[in-house]
């Protein structure tokens, strides 16, 4: 199966600092749905950073969607990035923009026309139980209700990759559910998905997820092999 | 290509409704009244010089140090040359007015040898040497001198003043853009998060320049128009009103050409302003990954 991410040898280090990554060899196969684990320090965010075109990696290869970007031009990320959806720890919403503008805001950066955005950018926010919510602004939304914006954000593009950094940390066990539930239903429908995360039982309640274990910015299996303990399908 | 001036209210939104921060706008209306007032003083020491060059091209004077006896007769060769459109003597009584400017009443001393002085206008066919040849056989000594060899140095000088008026319009063009480079990283400073979400999904480097393009071309074009009103109510005080335009600066006129030109300065500031702040956003942006 064609990989969405290849990683060759890859490492990490910020400025002069030790290596936060270190030889890191895997793929993430399209239409996968990976759980990305480890201590608080791991290097998970670094590794997602990576994966959404935040870094470039200091050695090593990286390919996304079948093409070598680790020196690749950053003027050719763009279009590498539009096809990524990201959900931040701390949100990152735009704190003067609505919760639809923010939402709305891939859209827009696409070149969508405003015909094209009103429809789904209303569907979304419904979605994620913020249709009363479109008009607030950051600041005056609970900690739970920036981060349903900001997984609506991340997924309008219905993008082929999703990377969530700790998504439901702020949200209570039941919208924690039905956002997996919506990153669930978008890897049915092709998109893969790399959740970093230390709940455990989010794990255990997505059938087929597997897992990426990093420690000390090393992948746990030194045979670079993903699986999820509770399911058979393996890399 | 000129898309970006018309952008949604949606990308409006992005970078917030405030202008641009700091004294921006207030630093480009000072340089627009400035060089409004500069390219002015410029452009009608230039027709100065020209009309000046103009009416002594084809003047001279002749000196005879003998004084007035054989004046008649000298006007009369030089009047009877060919291409000698006309000829004057300077009456003795303006010599010694003049000439009383610098010594005082001792200037009408009977003792004092007063030199005469002959004014002449050629047509541009007249030959010099032979009136000169003329004038000797009648007073040798005397000689004639173009005005326009008295008057070069002036002319060099209003060269010079225009050549100091243009370089000093370059000078705080330069320093209007430089103030706009300032605002343009102040502004990228003050919307760097935005600018990585921005970033983050896709956004072209040329996607968001476009965004600071545009509001600094609105503050850039609000500042230079400012200034250049305040600049053009401040030429119509000094010069008095209508008289300004044909009595500036002694007699010289600013043309339809010379008002054109101070017109479309304020947009070229503002064309300045927006293409240096294009170049500074994109060569910072260019700095992130």
């Amino acid at each position: 199966m064609a990989a969405v991410a290849e990683f060759d040898s890859v490492g990490l280090r910020y400025g002069t600092g030790a290596e936060v990554l270190r030889d890191l060899d895997f793929r993430l196969r399209t239409g996968s749905f990976y759980f990305l684990t480890g201590p608080s320090g791991a290097g998970k965010t670094s590794l997602l950073k990576l994966l959404y075109l935040a870094q470039r990696p200091t050695r090593g290869r990286i390919k996304l969607f079948g093409e070598e970007l680790t020196e690749a031009p950053r003027e050719t990320f763009p279009p590498f990035r539009r096809r990524i959806g990201v959900v931040f720890q701390d949100f990152r919403l735009i704190r003067h923009l609505s919760a639809f503008d923010n939402v709305a805001l891939p859209l827009r950066v696409s070149g969508a026309s405003e015909e094209d955005i009103e429809g789904p950018v209303r569907e979304m926010l419904a979605w994620v139980g913020l249709a009363d919510r479109a008009s607030a602004r950051p600041p005056t939304l609970s900690g739970g209700e920036q981060q349903r914006v900001a997984i609506a954000r991340a997924v309008i593009n219905r993008p082929e990759l999703l990377v969530a950094d700790e998504p439901t940390g702020n949200v209570d066990s039941e919208m924690a559910n039905r956002l997996m539930g919506l990153f669930t239903a978008l890897n049915r429908l092709g998109t893969t998905v790399v959740v970093a995360t230390h709940d455990m039982t989010l794990v255990a309640a997505t059938p087929g997820a597997q897992l990426i274990r990093l420690e000390n910015g090393t992948l746990v299996d030194p045979s670079g092999s993903i699986r999820n303990p509770r399911s058979r399908d393996a890399s | 290509m000129l898309d970006w001036l018309f952008v949604t209210p949606a990308e409006r939104r992005l970078l917030g409704t405030a202008r641009l921060g700091g004294p921006t706008p207030w630093v480009i209306a000072i340089m627009s009244f400035s060089i409004m007032l500069i390219a002015a003083s410029g452009l009608a020491l230039a027709n100065t010089a020209s009309v000046l060059s103009g009416a002594i091209q084809a003047r001279y004077a002749v000196e005879v140090p003998a004084g007035a006896a054989s004046l008649d007769a000298i006007v009369r060769v030089i009047r009877s040359a060919p291409g000698v459109v006309s000829a004057q003597a300077v009456p003795e009584r303006e010599m010694r007015a003049t000439l009383a400017k610098w010594l005082g009443p001792e200037a009408q001393s009977d003792d004092l040898p007063v030199p005469a002085l002959i004014n002449f206008e050629s047509s541009g066919g007249a030959s010099l040497p032979i009136i000169q040849k003329r004038i000797q056989e009648l007073a040798p000594g005397a000689r004639i001198v173009a005005h326009r060899d008295s008057v070069a140095p002036l002319l060099r000088s209003l060269s010079v003043l225009q050549v100091v008026a243009f370089g000093l319009v370059l000078l705080l063009s330069a320093a209007a853009a430089a103030a706009v480079v300032l605002a343009a990283r102040g502004a990228l400073d003050t919307h760097r998060f935005t600018i990585e979400v921005m970033h983050g999904i896709g956004a072209t480097d040329l996607q968001v320049t476009h965004l600071f393009q545009r509001k600094i071309l609105i503050d850039a074009f609000i500042g230079s128009v400012t200034g250049g009103i305040a600049a053009a109510g401040v030429l119509l005080l000094l010069a008095g009103g209508a008289a300004f335009a044909g009595e500036l600066t002694g007699g010289a006129t600013l043309g339809i050409v010379d008002f054109i030109i101070l017109a479309l300065l304020p947009v070229a500031l503002t064309l300045l302003a927006t293409w240096v702040a294009r170049i500074a956003v994109l060569r910072a942006l260019s700095e992130a990954l």
